[in-house]
C-alpha cells in the first residue's frame, strides 16, 4: 500500500541477451500505443517475440496468425473488451492469459479469471513484476517426470498433460493442470493460498488470493461431479485447501 | 365434599389432606386472577399508549359521564323538590282546614269523661276523613291530653305510635309542623310518608291539649320519582354512550387516514420510493396528503440524484483509475528501464534516474491510495469475506516487515494464542490495515521494541500494535485517523507514506464493522488495536485485549 517495499532498489534481474534465440512469442493487445512500445521494449529486452494488436475486433485474427506462447491482455479495450477476447481465445486454446487491469476491485478481476485469465497485473506494475509473471506463466508444462496421479476417480498423466475421470478426458488449461497436480502431489497436506500462488503461479509475495479462490471454483466446475459438494479438491476452513482421498 | 369422613372421629388426615387441597387450590385460584388481572392491565395500558381512539373514547367517556351525572342529579333533584312541594301545601292546607273543623267540634271536650272524649275524638276523626281534600288520601290522629294522660283517635291502626318524636315536640310547643318518616300502612309496612301536625285550641284554656295529625302517605310521589329516577339513568347512560360513540367515530375519521399516512411512510423509509397517499376531498386530511406526496417526491428525487451522483463518482474514480494508471505505467517502466541502466550515465543522470523512480514509486502509492479512499467516499467499496486464519496473517505481516524494522533498528515481537484464530475477514483488506499499523509503529518506535499481539474470545478477535516511540498526546490521538493529517509537520518521513493510510485503515476496520483505536501518551509510545467480529456482519460488544497497554512498559531498552 505504501509500496516501503518496492522502493528499495534491489539488484536487476538477470537479462538474457537480446540477440539471443526466443524465449516465447507474447501477444500485446493493448490500445495504448505508447504502453504497447514499453512493453515491447521491457519484453525484447528480456529475451521474448513481441507482437502487437491495438483493436478488440482484430485480436482474434492476430491470435490465430501469430500462435502466441503467452497473451498480456488489457481489459479496457476499444471494440470487443478484454473479457470478450479472452472468453475467445479460451474456446480454441489453452494458452497462458495475463490481464492487464487497472481496476484493483474484486469485481472486476473475478470477472477476468472467470472469463478464463489465468493471472492478472494490476497498473501501474514494474517490469520485473512483469516479466516474473510472463516467466512463471510461460513455465509451465516444461517440468514433468514419468508421474502417475490419482484424487479419487480422476487420474492424472502429468507427462502427457491429461486428466481423465472415469476414463472420459477433462480438458483442463495449463494453470489448471498445475494447480491439480499440485495438490495431487502431496495429498496429506494442506496447502494454504500463499502456498499454491508461490507453487503453481510463481508469486514470491502473497499477492491476491483470489486468483485461488476463482482457479479452485473452476477446477470443481470441470472435475467435480457435484461442484457444491467437492470430493477433488477440498476446503479446508480457514487454512485452505487439500486434495481429496485417492 | 369427596372423602367425607364417616360418622364417629373425624380422620384429622384426612381433613388436612382435603384442606391442604383447598388451600393448594386457592392458591392456584388467587394467582391465576392475579396473573389474568397483570395481563388485561398490561394490555389497557398499551392499547392506552397505542391508540388513539382508545384515548379518546376513555376521555369522553369520562366527561360525558360527569357531565350527564351532574345534570341528571340536578333535574332529579329539582323535580322532587317540586312534586314535593305541591303535595305538602295541600297537606297542610288541608291540615289547617282540619284543625279549624275539629275546633268546632271538640266543644266541650273536657266535660265528659274520659268514654265521651274517646266518643269525640273518634267522631271527629271520621268527620274529617270524611270531608277528604286535595292533597289525596290521607290517615288522621287525633290526640287528647290532660293532666299527663293521653287520649288518642285514630283513623288507622299504627300510626299513632309511629307519629315522629320531634314532630310531636314542635306540635307540643305550639307550632303547626310537617315531618317525611316512615309511617306503617294498613299491614304494618312502613311507608314513606308525610306528617302535618297542629294543636287545636280548644275552648277552655287549661291543662287539657288537643293535637291533630294528618297522615298522607307518599306511595304516588315515590313511584312518580322512581319512574323518573329510572328515566334519566337511561337517557343519561344512552347520551354518554352516544357521545362516546361519536368521539370514537370521529376520531376514526381523522386517525384512520394518519394510520395510512403512517404505513405509507414506512413503506417509504423501508425504501420503496414509489409509494404515494391517495388525496381525496379538499379537507385537512386532504392536505396533508398532499404535503405528504410533495415531501415523498421531493425525497425520491433527492435521493435518485444523490444515486446518480454517487454512481457517477464511482465511474469517475473507475475513470480516474484507468485514464491516469495507463500512461503511469509506462512511464514508471520507462524509470524503471533508465534506472537499470543508471551505470551507464554520467553521475548527474544516473541520479536523476534514481530520484525519477523513487518519487514515481511515491506518486504511485499516493494515487493507490487516493483511489482507495474516493472508492470508500463512493461508497463502491465490498467486503469480500471469507474464514481466515488471523494468526497466519499476522505471521505473514511481520515477516513482510522484518527488513523494514532491521533497518530501523527495531525488534519485532509477534504475541499470538497457540490454536488458530479463524475469522470471516478480508484477508486483503485487514492485511493492510495490519502492514500499516506496524510499518507506522515501527517508523514511529525510535527503534524500540514494537509488539504485535492477537487475541480472541468467543465473538471478536483484536490485533494490537505497540510501540514505544514518542508516543502520542490525546489531542494528537483524535486527529490521527483523519486525512493527509502528520503529528509533526517536521518530521522526515522513511515510510513512503501518503498520509492516507489510517484513513483507509479505518474504513477497512469500519466495512468489517469492527473497531479501529488509538491509545498514546507522549513519551510512553502508542497503541493501535483492530478489532474485528469473527463472523461477518457480527456485532462487537467489546475487544479481547485492552486498549490501554496494562504495564507502561521499561522505556529505554537498548535497539
Amino acid at each position: 500500500m505504501n509500496g516501503s517495499d518496492q522502493r528499495r532498489m534491489g539488484p536487476v534481474p538477470p537479462t538474457a541477451p537480446q540477440n539471443g534465440p526466443s524465449r516465447g512469442r507474447v501477444l500485446v493487445v493493448d490500445d495504448d500505443a505508447a504502453l504497447a512500445e514499453m512493453l515491447g521494449i521491457v519484453l525484447r529486452r528480456e529475451g521474448y517475440e513481441p507482437a502487437f494488436v491495438s483493436d478488440g475486433n482484430r485480436a482474434l485474427g492476430v491470435f490465430q496468425q501469430t500462435r502466441p506462447d503467452l497473451v498480456l491482455l488489457d481489459l479496457m479495450l476499444p471494440g470487443r473488451n478484454g473479457l470478450q477476447i479472452c472468453q475467445d481465445i479460451r474456446t480454441q486454446s489453452t494458452v497462458p492469459i495475463v490481464m492487464l487491469t487497472a481496476k484493483g476491485d474484486t469485481i472486476d478481476v473475478v470477472q477476468g479469471l472467470e472469463a478464463g485469465a489465468d493471472d492478472y497485473v494490476t497498473k501501474p506494475f514494474k517490469p520485473v513484476e512483469l516479466v516474473a509473471r510472463v516467466r512463471a506463466q510461460l513455465r509451465r508444462g516444461e517440468t514433468g517426470q514419468a508421474e502417475s496421479l490419482a484424487i479419487g476417480d480422476v487420474q492424472i498423466d502429468v507427462p502427457a498433460h491429461q486428466v481423465t475421470r472415469d476414463g472420459v478426458p477433462v480438458a483442463l488449461t495449463p494453470l489448471e493442470f498445475d494447480l491439480l497436480v499440485a495438490l495431487a502431489r502431496k495429498p496429506r497436506q494442506v496447502f494454504t493460498r500463499e502456498l499454491l500462488l508461490e507453487q503453481v503461479w510463481g508469486y514470491r509475495h502473497a499477492a491476491d488470493t483470489r486468483l485461488v479462490n476463482v482457479h479452485v471454483q473452476r477446477l470443481r466446475a470441470k472435475i467435480e461431479k457435484d461442484p457444491e459438494k467437492p470430493e477433488v479438491v477440498l476446503t479446508v476452513r480457514g487454512v485452505g485447501y487439500k486434495a481429496g482421498p485417492p | 365434599m369427596p372423602g367425607a369422613p364417616g360418622p364417629g372421629r373425624p380422620r384429622t388426615a384426612e381433613l388436612e389432606r382435603i384442606r391442604r387441597g383447598l388451600r393448594r387450590r386457592a392458591v392456584v385460584a388467587r394467582r391465576r386472577v392475579r396473573r389474568v388481572a397483570r395481563r388485561s392491565a398490561s394490555r389497557a395500558v398499551h392499547a392506552w399508549r397505542s391508540s388513539l381512539q382508545v384515548r379518546i373514547g376513555a376521555i369522553t367517556m369520562v366527561v360525558a359521564g360527569t357531565v350527564v351525572i351532574i345534570v341528571s342529579l340536578v333535574l332529579f333533584s329539582q323535580i322532587r323538590d317540586q312534586l314535593l312541594g305541591v303535595k305538602r301545601q295541600a297537606a297542610v292546607d288541608q291540615a289547617q282546614a282540619g284543625v279549624l273543623y275539629a275546633q268546632d267540634e271538640i266543644t266541650g271536650i273536657a266535660t265528659g269523661d274520659a268514654s265521651s272524649v274517646r266518643a269525640t275524638l273518634d267522631r271527629t276523626v271520621n268527620a274529617l276523613l270524611q270531608r277528604g281534600g286535595a292533597a289525596g288520601d290521607f290517615d288522621v290522629v287525633m290526640t287528647y291530653r290532660s293532666g299527663g294522660r293521653e287520649v288518642p283517635g285514630a283513623s288507622r291502626a299504627f300510626i299513632y305510635q309511629a307519629l315522629p318524636e320531634d314532630l310531636r315536640a314542635d306540635v307540643d310547643a305550639g307550632n303547626q309542623s310537617y315531618r317525611y318518616d316512615e309511617i306503617p300502612d294498613a299491614v304494618g309496612e312502613p311507608r314513606a310518608s308525610l306528617v302535618v301536625g297542629g294543636p287545636v285550641q280548644g275552648d277552655t284554656a287549661g291543662t287539657e291539649e288537643i293535637e291533630l295529625y294528618y297522615v298522607f302517605p307518599l306511595t304516588q310521589e315515590a313511584e312518580s320519582l322512581s319512574l323518573i329516577r329510572n328515566t334519566v339513568v337511561i337517557s343519561g347512560l344512552a347520551l354518554t354512550l352516544f357521545v362516546v360513540g361519536i368521539g370514537v367515530l370521529v376520531t376514526r375519521l381523522v386517525v384512520d387516514p394518519v394510520r395510512r399516512a403512517a404505513g405509507t411512510a414506512q413503506r417509504l423509509a423501508e425504501g420503496q420510493l414509489e409509494e404515494r397517499m391517495t388525496v381525496r376531498g379538499e379537507d385537512d386530511l386532504a392536505r396533508l396528503a398532499t404535503s405528504f406526496n410533495a415531501m415523498a417526491d421531493s425525497l425520491q428525487r433527492q435521493i435518485t440524484q444523490l444515486e446518480g451522483l454517487s454512481q457517477l463518482q464511482q465511474r469517475f474514480t473507475s475513470d480516474v483509475s484507468h485514464e491516469l494508471r495507463t500512461p503511469l505505467t509506462t512511464v514508471q517502466m520507462a524509470a524503471d528501464v533508465l534506472h537499470e541502466a543508471r551505470g551507464d550515465f554520467p553521475v548527474h543522470v544516473a541520479r536523476s534516474a534514481e530520484l525519477l523512480k523513487g518519487e514515481l514509486d511515491r506518486f504511485e502509492g499516493l494515487l493507490t491510495d487516493l483511489l482507495e479512499i474516493s472508492r470508500y467516499d463512493a461508497g463502491a467499496a465490498e467486503l469480500d469475506a471469507e474464514p481466515t486464519d488471523l494468526g497466519a496473517l499476522v505471521a505473514r505481516v511481520a515477516a513482510g516487515m522484518y527488513s523494514l524494522a532491521e533497518r530501523h533498528g527495531c525488534e519485532l515481537g509477534v504475541d499470538r494464542p497457540e490454536e488458530d484464530v479463524i475469522a470471516e475477514v478480508d484477508a486483503r483488506r485487514v492485511e493492510r490495515v495490519l502492514r500499516n499499523l506496524v510499518g507506522n509503529a515501527i517508523e514511529h518506535g525510535a527503534g524500540r521494541p514494537v509488539e504485535i499481539t492477537l487475541a480472541a474470545n468467543r465473538s471478536a478477535a483484536a490485533v494490537t500494535v505497540r510501540d514505544h516511540g514518542v508516543g502520542l498526546s490525546s489531542a494528537d490521538a483524535q486527529h490521527v485517523f483523519d486525512r493527509f493529517w502528520r503529528a509533526d509537520p517536521s518530521r522526515v518521513r522513511s515510510v513512503g507514506g501518503s498520509g492516507l493510510g489510517l484513513s483507509i485503515s479505518l474504513e477497512d476496520a469500519r466495512l468489517h464493522g469492527g473497531w479501529l483505536q488509538v491509545w498514546g501518551q507522549p513519551g510512553a509510545g502508542a497503541q493501535f488495536r483492530l478489532t474485528l467480529p469473527l463472523t461477518a456482519g457480527g456485532d462487537l460488544t467489546s475487544s479481547p485485549l485492552p486498549l490501554r497497554p496494562m504495564v507502561i512498559r521499561r522505556q529505554g531498552a537498548p535497539s
